[in-house]
């Protein structure tokens, strides 16, 4: 019981929904060193599956997803009360002004293309929403 | 001389294009379009000469003309298909890069990320020689997405889709900004970059973001292609109604042959293969067409082993 606690008022917990597993490990390993907890998931119906039953603090969203894409799980997060106030912040390749708009009304709190972003500052990023 | 005669054969016959293309005869349109005039002036002597020698029957001629005019019609047909495969190849190449671009960029960027977290030392403590290594991985995955960039901005601009800003932007400053980026490259290849902009140059309307790979392109290529020491000037002079930007090397040149491909892509140059193997053969190429989108111009002049000069004008902000 005390442990529990634990982890649900110390560590916060971020959800890493991206299919490519190379990046679930880098992201993986240097989130859980700078003291996050990581819960992984490969594609967007799992993504919006955990994202209702772990309540993460944050979630990092890829766009382009097999069975569900991004936009799709972004959309669907903002319908549920229970899931409509965690931060969402998109990782993606897609870089074009149209996809930036549209992730952005739907509600995506930050918007960063892969290229044009280290990992550390990703990992600022990702400070930055939490705090 | 014998070889000159032919060359001129070769540009006059109007099937060449066609072999070049690997288009077949019968769907060849400058063939087809020959066919059609030879049989459009035979139609007209034979109606004619039938017309007046046989005049008794004008139902053959009628009869004539109409198979006639039949069989252009399907001449017509074949030639607008042979245009619109044409086309559609050009088109799916536009795509394939357009793919094959965004394809290659998911595995760069896993092989980025698991470069910087391996070199950050936050796996385990690494070795002085390690790092060395890890300087080769990151400069080449650098270039990689460069070349990457490179041909999404070519897909871009040959399906049209190009978006450009227009912004109030000075280009005395923007140049000052990336030759103070380009201090370090400038220094390590020996070369001294110098600027001349008058005091009052009227803004441009343009996108900043390309207007700076365009300054970027011409400084880069500038500065890459000195052999061991060199200058390179810069000047910036205001017109009437356009902005006009020089870059003078004192480098390797363009060889006169290879002056009317420069602004092809994948285009490099022979002698420049020699010092330089870096370079995708795209800079040049992006830099055109986005001036041409700008409503700007670009040009050169150059001599072999004594330099090169690029301009380029822009209009002024009215």
């Amino acid at each position: 019981m005390a442990k529990q606690q634990d982890t649900s008022n110390g560590v916060k917990k971020i959800l890493f929904v991206e299919d490519e597993s190379a990046l679930q490990k880098t992201f993986g390993d240097i989130l859980k060193q700078e003291g996050y907890e990581v819960v992984s998931a490969l594609d967007g119906e799992v993504g919006l599956k955990l994202a209702k039953t772990q309540s993460p603090d944050l979630i990092l969203l890829d766009l382009i997803l097999p069975k569900m894409d991004g936009f799709e799980v972004l959309e669907k997060l903002k319908e549920v009360p229970e899931t409509k106030d965690i931060p969402v912040i998109i990782l993606t390749n897609m870089g074009r002004m149209e996809e930036i708009g549209k992730a952005l009304e739907l509600g995506a709190k930050t918007y960063l293309v892969k290229a044009n972003y280290t990992l550390q500052e990703v990992v600022e990023k990702v400070k930055q929403a939490l705090e | 001389m014998s070889h000159l005669a032919k060359k001129i054969l070769e540009s006059l016959n109007p099937l060449t294009p066609c072999k070049k293309w690997g288009v077949p005869l019968r769907q060849c349109p400058q063939f087809l379009f020959l066919l059609m005039g030879v049989i459009i002036i035979g139609v007209i002597l034979a109606t004619y000469s039938i017309a007046v020698y046989q005049i008794g029957d004008p139902k053959i001629v009628a009869l004539i003309v109409l198979v006639i005019a039949f069989v252009l019609l399907i001449l017509d047909f074949i030639i607008t298909r042979s245009f619109e495969r044409i086309a559609e190849a050009s088109r799916m190449k536009t795509e394939f890069i357009n793919v094959v671009s965004h394809q290659l960029r998911s595995p760069l960027t896993n092989l980025r990320y698991s470069l910087e977290l391996l070199s950050s030392g936050k796996l385990g403590k690494i070795q002085e020689k390690q790092l060395e290594y890890f300087k080769i991985l990151e400069e080449n995955t650098q270039r990689m997405g460069d070349l990457i960039n490179d041909l999404l901005t070519v897909s871009r601009i040959e399906a049209g889709k190009l978006p450009l800003k227009k912004e109030e932007i000075s280009l005395g400053t923007l140049t000052k900004k990336i030759i103070l980026k380009f201090k370090p490259l400038a220094e390590a290849s020996n070369v001294k970059v110098e600027l001349r902009v008058p005091k009052n140059l009227p803004k441009v309307l343009s996108d900043s973001l390309w207007l700076e790979q365009i300054v970027e392109n011409l400084l880069d290529n500038a500065i890459r292609y000195i052999k061991n020491k060199g200058e390179v000037k810069i000047k910036i002079k205001a017109g009437a109604k356009k902005i006009y930007f020089e870059i003078q090397d004192n480098g390797v040149g363009i060889p006169r042959e290879e002056q009317k491909f420069i602004f092809q892509k994948f285009f490099r140059s022979g002698n420049v293969l020699k010092y330089q193997t870096d370079g995708s053969g795209l800079g040049l190429y992006i830099t055109k067409q986005i001036l041409r989108l700008m409503g700007g111009e670009v040009g050169f002049s150059s001599k072999e082993n004594k330099g090169s000069t690029f301009w380029f004008t822009i209009p002024i902000k009215l």
